[in-house]
């Protein structure tokens, strides 16, 4: 059986945003604007990076297309992660820096040591995969740290009076933050095929692929996930408490947000 | 600043009295002007080795987490059981404190588990910001009588106050502010009705 829909089957599956719908009219959750809007959004947004994609994996296009596309991916996240979390100076250029790393490492052990063939169809997929899945453990690892350091300022401060230098003075609090950031993400490693059976996974085997081929793809996506949110991770947490001080180990004026 | 006792600096709240201190160990930087120690701008010298050599106690006492021998080992990686004991000791503190979570302490006994562990860097002088702002009275008179021996000893004193009485009881010499600027600096004997509750 192939899982391939056409434009019908597509309309069809509006059906299920309908029953949102009427699902928040039933219950007055004042979110059905909120439903269609998201909905008409996915869509028109799937539709543009479908016919992008289409044009950039088109055959005999060179392969730098697809590789301005994952630098263009690596640009997007790292200004959504700044705009989420506006509140820390200079998230920006260390949330990109955290991306291309994650990038670079995961994409150099999957196609240097011969996981995956490298081509536009492996390449921007995979990139994806990384950064997507980084975006969140950034944001949280981000604030964690900032926050950890705004609000334990009487400790921080005590080591360094101690003489310690930032580095060490902040390191237990970056350890925090980045063990709150990672955690999620082991949890979901670990319950992974048990409670729900995951992206790649699902769209390979609704695709008509070998169950257990879409296993070894799904297994290599997780490990890259695993290490592309860590890489991403510990540079945004080493960044982020490395500006807090200044090169002569004081702690910089944090403001707190405004109550209310 | 001399070169010896307690100086004591007393001033109302936001006259800059913990901002002064502060300055001395470059916990922060002058915007204008200098801070000089043994005639050197600290500016010029090395944060670390400055810090260790003018040490500080805070407001609130900051503990970290674990045993009061893992607090103590923060200023001391390599510390003995017998060097841990002594430099309780020198805060008064006896050795059954040395495996007590320092999250169970009461804030006269954290304050003077910071003192202990601020003196473990050997400091030439010892910044108190308030330190007794948040003990009970006999942790007061304690971390008053301590420090007057310490002084005794050589080790130099800051100690930032807004209790007057405690600077008549403690000052060898005197500084008033009010509004970030210093209204009196000589011994306390000759600072006149400036120590006198108004």
């Amino acid at each position: 059986m192939s899982a391939e829909i056409g434009w019908s089957g597509l309309a069809t599956s509006l059906v299920l945003v309908a029953v949102a719908i009427a699902l928040s009219l039933w219950r007055r959750l004042d979110l059905e604007r909120s439903i269609a809007w998201a909905s008409a959004r996915a869509l028109v947004q799937l539709l543009a990076v479908g016919v992008a994609l289409d044009l950039v994996l088109e055959p005999g296009r060179t392969l730098a297309w697809s590789w301005l596309w994952v630098v263009a991916m690596v640009v997007v996240a790292a200004t959504v992660v700044h705009l989420r979390a506006r509140e820390i100076p200079g998230l920006f250029p260390l949330a990109l820096a955290a991306f291309g790393a994650a990038t670079a490492i995961s994409l150099l052990v999957l196609f240097g040591l011969g996981v995956f063939e490298l081509d536009g169809r492996t390449l921007i997929p995979l990139a994806g995969l990384t950064i997507g899945n980084s975006m969140a453990a950034t944001v949280l690892v981000a604030r964690r740290v900032f926050e950890e350091l705004r609000d334990k300022r009487e400790e921080v401060e005590a080591r360094l009076a101690l003489g310690h230098t930032s580095t060490d003075a902040a390191r237990p609090y970056l350890r925090s933050g980045l063990r709150t950031a990672l955690i999620p993400q082991i949890e979901t490693t670990k319950a992974v095929g048990l409670v729900m059976l995951p992206g790649a996974m699902t769209g390979l085997i609704l695709a008509g692929v070998d169950p257990i081929d879409a296993v070894r793809v799904q297994a290599a996506v997780m490990f890259l996930v695993l290490g592309g949110v860590a890489t991403a991770t510990t540079v945004v947490g080493l960044g982020v408490s490395r500006r807090l001080f200044t090169p002569d180990h004081r702690l910089v004026r944090m403001e707190r947000p405004a109550e209310g | 600043m001399p070169d010896d006792g307690v100086t004591v600096v007393v001033g109302p709240s936001g006259s800059g009295k913990s901002t002064l201190l502060r300055l001395c160990n470059r916990l922060e930087a002058p915007t204008s002007g200098t801070v000089r120690f043994h005639g050197d701008d600290i500016a010029g010298l090395e944060p670390l080795r400055l810090r260790r050599r003018v040490g500080m106690v805070f407001q609130r006492p900051a503990t970290f987490g674990g045993t009061v021998g893992d607090n103590l080992r923060v200023a001391a990686p390599r510390l003995s059981d017998a060097d841990a004991l002594h430099a309780l000791s020198r805060a008064d503190l006896d050795g059954s404190f040395l495996d007590r979570p320092a999250s169970e302490l009461s804030g006269g006994e954290a304050q003077r588990v910071c003192l202990a562990r601020t003196l473990l860097t050997e400091p030439e002088v010892l910044l108190m910001d308030e330190p007794t702002s948040s003990v009970d009275a006999r942790s007061r008179r304690a971390l008053e009588d301590m420090t007057l021996g310490l002084a005794h000893n050589g080790v130099r004193m800051v100690w930032v106050t807004h209790d007057l009485a405690q600077a008549r009881r403690l000052a060898d010499y005197l500084l008033v502010l009010a509004e970030g600027r210093v209204e009196y600096a000589g011994p306390p004997e000759r600072a006149g009705d400036r120590l006198d509750e108004r």
